[in-house]
């Protein structure tokens, strides 16, 4: 399960993460992190079954908790399957399928914005 | 074996004619031979959809009460060329709108298409014959007179693919190139691309029938900028006949609006030559991988290509693996090769001989300018300090010198530079010390040889007001100040 973590001027200095972790035992996996002086995002993976834990762990610390289900999201209305995108996708979570359409691997979509930023009919946008 | 198009007419008629897709075509005569491939196929089908910025449509709108004679023109306020007679005008696809953002003459174009009302105005001097000075209404595709696409130059068959050295991202009609090679991007569909089916234009030419987003259009000739193998299309249709589908409005960031436009061109397979052209592979087909970084007319080549390769979806630099994106898409490439084959089989789509051959042989010339200034002609003298200079010392010398640069030189190496407001902010906050505390490390420097526009760029892009220039070892030659380029690309 993918959390997307939001911090604020105070929770952004603790070391939430390691709390977490001690508290639980869960494994964390930071996939991507945008840390400031007054707040923060950083996204994590967790164990499925140990999601729910972590999340309330992480919500008693402080930190605003949203459960990513979805990847970025493509509207094939607008998509004419230039893949432009593919080789910006630093996770290689955009790829041709064997119709040569563009699909995304929600996976490995790691919620950075980067296609967003270069599809040239905005077929592409994230989810919050 | 020899197939007239006549022949190949009669077939369509009486629906029993062969036809099959590029894709198909290359199994077929691997497995048959040429010879054989002919007498079997009679129309191969090939296509194309990429972003093709020289594109566009003409319009008339009909005539206002009272007339009026367009001098300006907008549609959705983007403007139009109209300096023909009273209300024709031609609207490119990359012409961007005056008010809004990431839109542009292509966006105009699709909502058309899509059977959206969009606004006109215009703008005139006033005549006797023409009284009407300015008009605002609305149009949609049925309230005009005419509205033909007619595209200077599409269909590419073959193009430089895209990459970027530099250590900044590049916003590009190539999209976005990530930089130290981060990236490459190509355009072109390769085997299945119309040009490289027929590479000797023997039956794509001057009157072939085409199909064109949707539309049944016209090869009018050989397109703008037309230098084979890298062989380009002037092409025409009806814009009232076409279909969203096939087409679609694009912006690449940083760059701006572009058309992607959907192409199909049967090619009739007279002869075992035709069948051999159209067994074409992408392994066949080279072009050269160029560099962005370098923002020059002539790009360095970084290396030769297949198309094989780029659809591969990787392509090695430098011994490291590069990722790679088309911005044509096959997908819809392939989706125009199978409408236009129903279409033939069908009887709805007969095929043309060219009224006249396109050319073989054709260079791309260069423009002719007066001349190109260079950094060089525009560079100062400058003076240089170490490292070691104390802060109130440059100080002195930016006051004696009336300078606000001073370049920082080590081993006679460019190492730093720092400027007034650099000690500005030293003395604000009481800092003593030497120079190397403040300094600016990460230089942006120019050669005497770049152009001064490239320069200038550098300094917008940066937010800088100099830079110093240096030979290939790095050794400060002078300094140019963006007062001293404005003055001249001003002038």
């Amino acid at each position: 399960m993918k959390l997307l973590l939001r911090f604020d001027s105070r929770t952004v200095t603790e070391p939430v993460l390691s709390k977490t972790t001690l508290k639980t035992g869960a494994l964390i996996n930071i996939l991507r992190a945008s840390v400031g002086a007054r707040r923060g995002e950083i996204l994590i993976e967790v164990d499925d079954e140990k999601a729910k834990e972590v999340e309330n762990i992480l919500k008693e610390e402080g930190v605003e908790v949203i459960e990513l289900l979805e990847a970025v999201q493509k509207d094939d209305e607008k998509c004419v399957h230039c893949g432009a995108c593919v080789s910006i996708c630093p996770t290689e979570a955009i790829s041709f399928n064997g119709e040569k359409r563009v699909i995304v691997n929600a996976e490995k979509c790691v919620h950075c914005g980067a296609c967003v930023k270069v599809c040239p009919t905005k077929a592409l946008s994230l989810p919050l | 074996m020899v197939k007239t198009i006549e022949e190949i007419n009669q077939k369509i008629r009486e629906e029993n004619v062969v036809v099959v897709t590029a894709a198909e075509m290359k199994e077929i005569v691997e497995e048959l031979g040429a010879e054989k491939a002919a007498k079997e196929v009679d129309v191969v089908t090939t296509g194309t959809f990429g972003a093709m910025c020289s594109s566009g449509a003409f319009f008339n709108f009909g005539h206002s009460d009272p007339p009026i004679k367009m001098q300006r023109v907008w549609m959705n306020d983007v403007e139009a060329y109209t300096g023909i007679a009273a209300v024709d005008a031609y609207l490119g696809a990359a012409q961007l709108s005056e008010t809004v953002e990431e839109y542009g003459g292509s966006h105009v174009i699709e909502e058309l298409v899509k059977g959206r009302e969009v606004e006109l105005k215009a703008t005139a001097y006033g005549t006797d014959c023409y009284p009407r000075k300015e008009i605002v209404t609305e149009i949609s595709l049925e309230d005009v007179n005419q509205a033909v696409m007619l595209n200077p130059r599409n269909a590419y068959q073959r193009y430089n693919a895209a990459t970027n050295s530099s250590d900044r991202i590049l916003r590009t009609y190539m999209g976005t190139l990530l930089p130290n090679f981060g990236n490459v991007t190509f355009a072109g569909t390769g085997e299945i691309s119309p040009l490289n089916n027929d590479p000797e234009y023997r039956t794509i030419g001057v009157g072939t029938r085409i199909f064109l987003c949707g539309a049944k259009g016209y090869v009018i000739g050989e397109g703008t900028q037309h230098a084979p193998p890298y062989g380009t299309l002037m092409v025409k249709g009806n814009l009232k006949e076409m279909k969203p589908e096939y087409m679609r409005a694009a912006y690449f960031p940083g760059y701006g609006a572009t058309l992607f436009v959907g192409i199909g061109i049967p090619i009739p397979i007279l002869d075992a030559e035709m069948a051999r052209f159209t067994a074409v592979r992408n392994s066949e087909i080279e072009t050269k991988i160029i560099d962005f970084g370098v923002a020059r007319r002539d790009r360095p080549v970084v290396r030769k290509v297949t198309y094989e390769e780029l659809i591969s979806g990787k392509v090695e630099i430098n011994g490291e693996e590069v990722r790679v994106s088309p911005l044509s898409s096959f997908y819809m490439a392939e989706k125009i090769m199978k409408e236009l084959k129903r279409q033939i089989e069908g009887g709805e789509f007969l095929l043309t001989a060219p009224v006249d051959r396109i050319p073989t042989k054709e260079v791309l010339k260069p423009m002719r300018q007066r001349e190109i200034k260079v950094v060089k002609s525009v560079m100062v003298e400058t003076y240089t300090i170490s490292p070691d200079t104390p802060i109130e010392e440059a100080a002195r010398i930016m006051i004696d010198k009336g300078i606000n640069h001073l370049p920082v030189v080590e081993n006679d190496v460019l190492v730093g530079i720092i400027t007034s407001w650099d000690i500005a902010k030293a003395v604000a906050r009481t800092k003593k010390g030497v120079v190397r505390e403040i300094m600016t490390r990460r230089v942006i420097y120019t050669h005497p040889d770049e152009p001064v526009e490239v320069a200038a760029r550098k300094m917008e892009k940066n937010n800088i007001s100099a830079l110093p220039v240096v030979d290939s070892k790095k050794r400060v030659l002078g300094i140019v100040t963006s007062e001293d380029l404005s003055k001249l690309i001003a002038r």
